[in-house]
């Protein structure tokens, strides 16, 4: 029972005494154990650096997706890539506003509809415009299929088809100096004079969700219900495009992960490097303390003490590099997410901490463990006298 | 041969220690009976290739015996395991070597403590025995300095005091005055002859008879086997040898 409960001391105080040999011959050796670890340091924070640009990327994606909902489903015309029709312009393709009128009866999984168009219009008030604004025309349905939240005044409704009438987003409105409420004031959209009938917000607040296969119900639904309307004839190809949001999203999140697994390819392919010098500077090492390894083992040392002594050292080393790779890859993922908008989002989750930090461990034990098992089989005798 | 009496630190029965080189085999030892007692002063002596060193390997327990039977207080060691070996040099046995050995990025304070490090004392008794060991040695001034800040005879006296610190049954030195000059040598030899007056059990490999003089029983080794096994004063090869270098 006794040697029972001292097996687990030994073993402590044997950890214990490998990591205050390890961390004073890295003390000793400082330049050394620093120069080592860069390839180890360059392996984590190329792991960091790249997972926080992927989640930062497919985070920025998935927001400017949410958007729409993520069951909102997008048609919109397309010239076919093949065939006769694929030399005509764009412009005969472009959906007639009756095309649509009695979709909702044809399509059973399409709960709401809304015919969108954009174009690009400089807006004025007053002496101040704004050039380029993007301006949506929209059905009053709209407000159900991208449910924005209105900050002030009213929604567009049915009484407004045929006045003209617009909402704005609060940035337009700041551009354009309008009082905070601008309710009733009139605006210039090109040529026309439009009246603010309310402000809504840039994004809404979306909650995922809804079953995948409804949408591709819808889809086939709507693909059915589109030739038919716009009279394509068997064999011939679609003249639009029909895209699930959902599927998109499924698509992204498919490359996201093979991105992911390449870069993480690389990057273990880096840590390898830096475990072969991590290796090599131990074998280094160990070929100069050999007389060292020869003493400790007259004065009592055994295998397993010196095993451990320089396996902990490999592997604090190690955790040393990864340690500075995080803090690296850090200031790598702020310089990312400066550089490109696109990437405001990059941030470094935990678990790619943890990962890095697995990885730069098991790097230490692999690597460490050759040079480890050849210095505790060291003979005393002939380590004492190696020159 | 010395008087029997004491305890009995060390048996050596038949001790044969023979290597294979290709398909020859050498014996560098070649059938030891050895007994060695209790606060004994002992030197080994012989020429080069007379197995002195393959003795001491043994002694220490860094070498096992090829055949024979050596007991170490009382215990059997030649069927101990690696592990068990490595505990008896922690706990019994004090090395000095010719070189000293001393770590150099290390304080004399912490090369002391080494052997402690393998044993299972916690940080402060190692600490204090380590400085009680420096203080014995004469080196209570200079635990701070490193190797490199100390003359020879200073960093042997850092050897012993680490040989020393474990309390072992039996200091063995393996030409502990080779590195250094004769008036350094003899300080390091009263040095020996002071802890041998303490009770401590010492082997002592060397070539010079001048260093001999100062133990109490000469073994002298000749391929393998002892030649002659004296007291010092009986001892008429070293004393001839002496009187004939004084000529």
């Amino acid at each position: 029972m006794k040697a029972l409960l001292s097996a687990p001391l030994v073993f402590v105080q044997l950890l214990y005494q490998s990591m205050y040999l390890a961390l004073s011959q890295i003390w000793a050796n400082k330049t050394r154990s620093l120069l080592t670890t860069i390839g180890i340091v360059i392996g984590v924070a190329s792991v960091t650096a790249v997972i926080a640009a992927l989640t930062g990327l497919k985070a920025q994606i998935l927001s400017q997706v949410e958007t729409f909902g993520s069951n909102t489903i997008i048609v919109q015309p397309q010239r076919p890539d093949k065939g006769p029709q694929s030399h005509l312009p764009w412009w005969n393709f472009r959906f007639k506003a009756e095309e649509f009128e009695d979709i909702l009866e044809h399509c059973p999984s399409v709960a709401r509809c809304s015919r969108v168009s954009y174009t690009g219009q400089n807006v004025r008030h007053g002496e101040r415009s704004v050039k380029g604004v993007q301006i949506v025309g929209v059905e009053p349905s709209w407000h159900e299929v991208e449910s924005r939240p209105i900050v002030l005044g009213r929604k567009l409704s049915m009484v407004d088809e045929t006045r003209p009438v617009c909402l704005v987003e609060p940035q337009l409105r700041d551009k354009l100096r309008l009082d905070k409420d601008c309710i009733g004031e009139s605006i210039r959209i090109g040529h026309n004079t439009f009246r603010i009938v309310g402000v809504i917000e840039r994004r809404e607040k979306m909650e995922l969700g809804g079953d995948s296969r409804e949408d591709e119900e819808a889809v086939v639904e709507i693909k059915f219900f589109l030739r038919r309307a716009r009279r394509i004839k068997p064999g011939d190809h679609d003249t639009f495009r029909v895209d699930s949001l959902k599927s998109a999203i499924k698509t992204f999140n498919k490359i996201a992960l093979v991105m992911t697994l390449v870069a993480g390819g690389i990057v273990g392919i880096s840590l390898l490097v830096g475990g072969v010098g991590i290796m090599n500077i131990m074998l280094v090492s160990i070929s100069e303390r050999t007389r060292e390894i020869g003493l400790r083992k007259a004065v009592g040392a055994r295998r397993s003490a010196i095993l451990t002594q320089f396996l902990v050292e490999a592997i604090i080393l190690c955790f040393f590099g990864g340690l500075v790779g995080v803090g690296v890859g850090e200031l790598l993922t702020l310089g990312i997410a400066g550089i490109n908008p696109l990437l405001e989002k990059t941030y470094i989750p935990v678990w790619a901490i943890a990962l890095s930090f697995g990885f730069a461990g098991s790097v230490g034990v692999c690597f460490g463990m050759f040079p480890a098992i050849k210095a505790a089989r060291l003979d005393p005798i002939e380590a004492l006298r190696h020159e | 041969m010395t008087a029997e009496n004491g305890k009995l630190i060390i048996r050596l029965e038949n001790i044969k220690r023979i290597y294979k080189v290709g398909v020859e085999r050498i014996h560098a030892l070649d059938g030891i009976d050895l007994r060695l007692f209790e606060n004994e002063y002992v030197a080994v002596m012989g020429q080069s290739g007379s197995g002195k060193s393959t003795l001491m390997n043994v002694l220490g327990c860094l070498d096992r015996a090829s055949s024979g039977y050596y007991e170490l207080d009382g215990q059997d060691t030649t069927r101990l395991s690696d592990a068990e070996l490595a505990r008896v040099r922690n706990e019994r046995i004090g090395f000095v070597f010719q070189s000293f050995e001393l770590l150099g990025q290390l304080s004399a304070l912490r090369n002391v403590e080494m052997p402690l490090i393998y044993s299972r004392d916690g940080w402060l008794t190692r600490r204090r025995r380590a400085k009680t060991s420096l203080e014995r040695v004469g080196l209570g001034e200079r635990i701070k300095h490193r190797p490199n800040q100390l003359s020879g005879g200073e960093k042997q006296r850092v050897a012993i005091a680490r040989a020393m610190v474990c309390n072992p049954s039996i200091l063995l030195a393996d030409e502990p005055t080779g590195n250094l000059d004769s008036k350094t040598s003899e300080s390091i030899l009263e040095l020996f002859d002071q802890l041998h007056r303490e009770g401590q059990t010492i082997v002592m490999v060397t070539h010079e008879e001048h260093v001999a003089k100062h133990t109490k029983r000469i073994i002298r080794l000749e391929d393998g086997h002892i030649c002659s096994d004296l007291a010092e004063e009986d001892d008429i090869i070293g004393r001839g040898d002496a009187e004939g270098k004084m000529l």
